[in-house]
């Protein structure tokens, strides 16, 4: 025998269900008095540093249908590239960007959208710039454990070649399901579960 | 939040086999909306490392009491009372400070107050069915609220949830973020929900049953069921080697 390491084991995950937003985003489902507001639904204030953008798009199961049912998180740094976290040691924060959004995709069009600004960019370990991405978790009914996926942006072509991340994908036709499309001033990003577009998820 | 310096370390590899798969055709939604090609895995960067805070400050008077957040003045939700309470640790068993738990359940009925929602028990006009809390110094938390019912739900022709309360938790990174739900000790449903059988091991199983705990119920009051949630822990970054810029 050798000494144990005495680790425990994660919780393990179970799905969101179909009523998510009871506990997440209950204002949204028409259960109100209990929180002033749902958390996460707003991202910016009028005096929030950086470029405004809408990010918006749906996320489609692998018959094509596209979820009416889904909940959507995301984390980005500030326009300056820093998050608004305590284990950002390498600067404070826009205190008037909160880096962390939720949106329950719209129960009849079943899009997303998030009101936010374009994240500059944050270091990989090594030290490289990894392109202006936001981190975006994805969760619903059929869902068995949260999906991790990334928005990089088609307008920074030139970080996105550069990009640690990107540049280690393997199968090169799948890089641009990672790339939201800029239309207007917003961008959109469908995500796909399954089939010949199906989104990269990642397991980090 | 805590007064403790925050830790910057990568969280520890996530343990797939421990969690469900995605594709579980016994739980029928998962099959056309579970990924099929391989996740592709990295090291956290500081996109994973980092995550959002949220302060007490927050936090209503009765957010982590569902017997009266909904209820009218005078009145509370119709059913069995209890606490739920445990702690939140990481997997090297240090307390999760400053955690928060988003929580949501049915009623005693087993009917939850959603216009998506067709089962025919009652609605209790007392109960909205959500609450929330923030784990203290130490990763403790508590919650009161009344015993879910078991309901049917549209995938067998005869398949049932077990008694159960989803839970979402944040931790200190964004890549701790976790969904799952608690079930409850001698519960015999448990074992025939094609939900809970979504996970392989019947330990890890084990790991979301919500003990009976005598010892901390409030006499003539409510019951209580111990709750602990393990969160991913972190590696240490005292000996790593770090590049200039970083
Ligand atoms: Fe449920």
């Amino acid at each position: 025998m050798v000494q144990q390491l005495g680790y425990l084991k994660e919780t393990p995950s179970q799905t969101a269900g179909p009523y998510v937003h009871i506990g997440c985003t209950p204002n949204f489902c028409e259960i109100t008095g209990v929180y002033e507001n749902d958390l996460g639904i707003s991202m910016v204030n009028d005096k929030t540093l950086g470029e405004r953008i809408t990010l918006r798009g749906r996320v489609f199961d692998g018959t094509g249908t596209p979820l009416r049912d889904a909940l959507l998180e995301i984390w980005q740094a500030d326009s300056k590239g820093l998050y608004n976290s305590p284990s950002e040691l390498r600067g404070t924060a826009d205190p008037n960007f909160t880096g962390w959004g939720r949106c329950p995709t719209d129960m009849e069009t079943a899009e997303y959208r998030f009101e936010t600004v374009k994240p500059g960019q944050v270091p990989f370990k090594d030290g490289r710039l990894m392109a202006p991405h936001v981190t975006v978790w994805i969760v619903a009914r059929g869902i068995n454990i949260g999906l991790q996926t990334r928005i990089y942006f088609d307008d920074e072509k030139e970080a996105n070649d550069k990009d640690p991340i990107l540049q280690r994908i393997e199968h090169r036709n799948r890089v641009p399901t990672l790339i939201a499309k800029r239309d207007g001033s917003s961008y959109v990003f469908d995500i796909y579960l399954q089939g010949d577009k199906e989104t990269i998820f990642f397991d980090v | 939040m805590s007064n403790r310096k925050p830790e910057t370390g990568a969280f520890f590899q996530r343990d797939r086999q421990w969690h469900p798969p995605a594709y579980t055709p016994e739980y029928k939604t998962s099959v056309v909306r579970s990924p099929q090609r391989a996740l592709i895995s990295f090291d956290n960067t500081l996109s994973e490392i980092t995550g959002p805070v949220f302060g007490h400050a927050m936090l209503g008077e009765l957010d982590a009491d569902l017997i009266y957040n909904y209820a009218k003045p005078g009145e509370s939700a119709i059913g069995q009372r209890i606490i739920v309470h445990g702690r939140v640790v990481d997997e090297r068993g240090k307390g999760v400070a400053g955690a928060l738990l988003e929580f949501w359940q049915a009623n005693a009925g087993g009917r939850y107050r959603h216009k998506r929602e067709g089962y025919l028990a009652a609605l209790d006009p007392n109960f909205g069915g959500c609450g929330r809390t923030i784990t203290d110094e130490d990763g403790y938390y508590r919650f009161r609220t009344v015993k879910p019912g078991a309901y049917p739900w549209p995938n067998g022709v005869n398949d049932w949830r077990p008694a159960h309360i989803h839970f979402s938790v944040f931790g200190h990174g964004f890549a701790q973020r976790l969904i799952t739900q608690m079930y409850f000790e001698g519960d015999p449903m448990i074992w025939n929900c094609p939900i809970v059988k979504s996970i392989p091991d019947k330990a890890a199983i084990e790991q979301l049953i919500a003990a009976l705990d005598m010892n901390n119920t409030i006499p003539m009051d409510a019951r209580a069921y111990k709750f602990d949630i393990v969160l991913r822990g972190r590696r240490s970054t005292l000996f790593e080697n770090r590049m200039e810029g970083n």
